[in-house]
């Protein structure tokens, strides 16, 4: 069992989750992920991390509520155990001494791109952050990113903050950087990440994105997160979740991971009420 | 002890009840229903109580069978059960799933007239009926060593590892990645063949006997095993050979293309059949196809069968080649699972949507014996065909999971991704630590990868003795 220690909405419908894993904790680097579960009869699923303590033995995770399972851990209160958090699972994000390198975060990677432009920022590389979302109210962590980020934009679609618009604003701020970027590095949505690389691709900057496909075991055994790579087949998990956005076939991918759009529908059919209701009585004994 | 009784043989096997195939093929219980008391004491008493049993000689784990056997004909159902744990600590899932026919039973001296002794339905029956007692009898540990083990893997080879090393007296700590312990016993063997409530009383037992537990925890990710090596004197792999392997052929990345591993975890460990109640979602199909002919193909099949698809086999050679167990080929005969002989997929043919929509096949013939005896099969020329179907499940094997291969320095690692070790002791090239099981030998069985871990627990109780 693993306690969670705190759980809060960071901003609508994205919460940041901490729970205590010191194993895990003690062995994570950025760009790793860990599967978990929130409940007994739960389905497994993986989630990157946002943050850790090594200290404290303490994960940290900014999850998006999309369906049945975030659901259940958007409501877990501080106290309560989790059954499953294992990991770190997946390879570390490549921390080299590059240069210039532009991280990007959208969606639940303005979590997970933090820990990858802190530890960009330890090696000395010029660290230009760009995090994006719909509007200023879903972005996060802005003075947790200044503080790591020799530049930071943020980018939001109705212009409330920063560059109005899309990522396709990317080749704007590369050229007005004083020097060439030598890195891409964008964690988030399927679609930003495909989006970033189609638009890096004519500038020949490498770009690295964290693929997410479907997951269960997460350690190469059930061969469901399977994605084509320069043609070639491999497991997200345990040969990523990092690649090259340039090599990745984002079709297959967006189409993988729509498997069970039907079935996962079900779970928010329900209004729940029978469960809260259950849930009331079980705390007036 | 009487002398057996001079009498004429009887070559009757008895039979063991099972579910009809028409109810069977609709719910997930199990198939087999075992002996009734009497049954199993007249199957017992057909034994000759061989002076040199060649069943003992052909069982891996050398239970002492006619011993176990005559306390059944006796009634003594208590005795026969601790003799059977004398040697094997899972003797229900054994009696179950182990291939008798290849082992103990074919060696069986009444085998001749097609009445040999039914070894694996007794040993079942003893195991429940202890079950059944509800009262467990726990062995005496010996005082404490001192040592500690770590076992990597909740596998019957990890297992085995652990129950005969807390029973001499050493501390052990199964690690196992998954949530749950029990390795293929729990993901992979489905609950029509291997009720998942054996499977945990039979963990439950470890822990009773103070084996410590930590699941959700990868070795190799969590923690190496050198830095495991720090705190534990030695360590046993047991981590099986879990990788799936693909044919690399057109349209496998498709919707509805799952490999075995995935299909029958969905359905056991995540209980995907009691979706939406159980979280994991699964696909309703109508119509599955099963590529591969083993044990890992029927189960798949007979599954999909029993979530109301029309689900067929489709292997490259004949029914005479097929490497899964002929008993439980009968069983999803039975059942209705359609067997497509000497046919192999060339191509996946997906929808607009990227779902599998139908297969293209070749047909096949069969020439020459190839390297392991079977005839091997030769596609057709121009014999493409085109089946549709709404998925496809790949069973056609699995390989060591390279993860510990590829985190551990100094791990001598085979052709085939394997961990090299010893055969006789399970001794791998790095000081302290063992392996057994299939991620050894690649996909075997159960009772192998028991055997594999006695021998294992031998050498590092030797060991840890020595030190
Ligand atoms: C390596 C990796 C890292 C991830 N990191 C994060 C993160 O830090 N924060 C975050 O909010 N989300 C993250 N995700 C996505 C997250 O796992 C899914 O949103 C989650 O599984 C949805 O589950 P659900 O039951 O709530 O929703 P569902 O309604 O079941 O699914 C919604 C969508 O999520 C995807 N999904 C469903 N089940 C799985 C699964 N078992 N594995 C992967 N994707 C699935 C599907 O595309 C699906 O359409 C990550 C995914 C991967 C593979
Ligand atoms: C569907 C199916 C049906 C089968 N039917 C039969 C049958 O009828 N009869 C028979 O005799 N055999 C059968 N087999 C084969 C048999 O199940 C295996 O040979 C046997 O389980 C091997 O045991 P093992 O302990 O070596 O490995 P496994 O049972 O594979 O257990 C290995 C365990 O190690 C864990 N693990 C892996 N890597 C790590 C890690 N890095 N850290 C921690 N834990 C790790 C895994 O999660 C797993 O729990 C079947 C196999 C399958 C897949
Ligand atoms: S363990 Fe398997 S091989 Fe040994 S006696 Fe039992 S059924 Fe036969
Ligand atoms: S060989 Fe057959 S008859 Fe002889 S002891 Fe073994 S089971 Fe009994
Ligand atoms: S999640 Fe199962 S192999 Fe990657």
């Amino acid at each position: 069992m693993f306690k969670v220690i705190s759980n809060e909405m960071v901003v609508p419908n994205i919460h940041l989750l901490t729970v205590e894993a010191p194993a895990v904790a003690a062995q994570i680097e950025p760009g790793q992920f860990v599967i978990l579960r929130s409940e007994e009869d739960g389905e497994r699923i993986p989630l990157s991390i946002a943050d850790w303590d090594r200290d404290k033995g303490t994960l940290t995770f900014a999850i998006v509520n999309v369906g049945g399972t975030t659901d259940k851990l958007a409501s877990l209160r501080a106290g309560t155990d989790i059954p499953t958090v294992v990991g770190p699972l997946g390879n570390a994000t490549e921390i080299g001494e590059f240069g210039t390198v532009v991280c990007i975060g959208g969606c639940y990677g303005i979590g997970s791109i933090y820990p990858i432009a802190r530890a960009l920022k330890e090696k000395n590389n010029r660290v230009i952050t760009i995090i994006e979302a719909r509007s200023s109210y879903l972005l996060f962590w802005e003075d947790k990113y200044k503080q790591v980020s020799d530049k930071f934009v943020t980018i939001t679609r109705d212009g409330s903050r920063g560059v109005r618009g899309h990522i396709t604003h990317l080749p704007e701020i590369l050229g007005g950087l004083p020097e060439p970027a030598n890195r891409i590095i964008v964690n988030g949505c399927t679609f930003l990440m495909k989006h970033t690389s189609e638009i890096s691709r004519p500038f020949g900057i490498k770009t690295i994105v964290s693929l997410n496909p479907i997951m269960i075991d997460g350690t190469g055994m059930c061969g469901v997160c399977r994605v084509s790579i320069a043609s070639k087949t491999k497991f997200a998990c345990v040969d990523g979740p990092d690649f090259d956005g340039h090599e990745v076939d984002w079709a297959e991918l967006l189409q993988r991971r729509k498997t069970y759009i039907r079935e996962e529908a079900i779970p928010l059919r329900t209004s729940k009420c029978e469960e809260h209701a259950a849930n009331r009585r079980g705390n007036i004994v | 002890m009487s002398e057996p009784v001079k009498r004429k043989i009887d070559y009757n096997r008895r039979e063991m009840p099972k579910q009809l195939p028409q109810v069977r093929s609709h719910n997930f219980y199990e198939v087999a229903l075992g002996y009734p008391p009497e049954t199993a004491i007249e199957e017992a008493q057909r034994c000759l109580q061989c002076k040199k049993a060649g069943c003992v000689e052909k069982c891996p784990v050398e239970i002492n069978i006619p011993g176990f056997v005559r306390c059944i004909a006796e009634g003594d159902f208590a005795k026969g059960i601790k003799i059977l744990k004398e040697k094997n600590c899972l003797p229900a899932v054994c009696g179950r799933v182990c291939p008798q026919e290849e082992q103990c039973e074919s060696a069986c001296i009444m085998l001749k007239k097609g009445g040999q002794s039914a070894i694996g339905r007794l040993e079942r029956f003893l195991a429940d009926w202890e079950a059944a007692q509800g009262k467990l009898e726990l062995p005496e540990i010996p005082k404490p060593t001192g040592k500690k083990v770590a076992v990597v893997g909740g596998g019957p080879a990890g297992l085995t590892v652990a129950g005969d090393l807390i029973k001499l007296g050493h501390k052990v700590t199964i690690f196992e990645a998954l949530h749950k312990l029990g390795g293929v016993l729990i993901y992979g063997i489905p609950e029509f063949r291997l009720p998942k409530a054996i499977v945990y009383r039979e963990v439950e037992y470890l822990r009773m006997l103070g084996v410590e537990v930590v699941t959700d925890f990868v070795v190799g990710k969590t923690r190496s095993v050198e830095n495991l090596l720090r705190e534990f004197d030695a360590i046993f792999i047991g981590a099986g050979a879990g990788l799936p392997w693909f044919m690399n052929i057109p349209g496998e990345n498709l919707n509805g293309v799952y490999s075995a591993n995935e299909y029958l975890t969905r359905m056991n460990l995540m209980k995907g059949f009691m979706f939406p109640q159980y979280q994991t979602p699964i696909k309703e199909h109508a119509k599955v196809a099963v590529v591969g002919g083993g044990n890992v193909a029927m189960d798949c099949a007979r599954t999909a069968l029993r979530l109301g698809a029309e689900t067929r086999i489709i292997y490259r050679r004949s029914r005479q080649e097929l490497p899964a167990r002929l008993e439980e080929v009968e069983n999803a005969e039975e059942e209705g699972v359609i067997f497509d002989f000497l046919t192999l997929p060339i191509r996946y043919i997906g929808d607009e949507n990227g779902w599998v929509k139908e297969i293209e096949y070749l047909k096949m013939q069969l020439g020459e014996p190839d390297a392991s005896g079977r005839r091997s099969p030769v596609p057709i020329e121009g014999s493409e065909t085109i089946l549709p179907v709404d998925a496809v499940v790949c069973a056609i094997g699995n390989s060591p999971n390279p993860l510990i291969p590829t985190s551990t320095k100094g791990l001598q690692i085979g052709k085939k991704g394997n961990i090299v070790a010893d055969e006789a002791t399970g001794k791998t090239s790095m000081e302290k630590v063992w392996a057994g099981g299939d991620v050894v030998t690649g996909a075997a069985t159960v009772i192998l990868a028991m055997g594999a871990g006695r021998k294992a627990a031998r050498s590092m109780h030797e060991f840890l003795c020595s030190g």
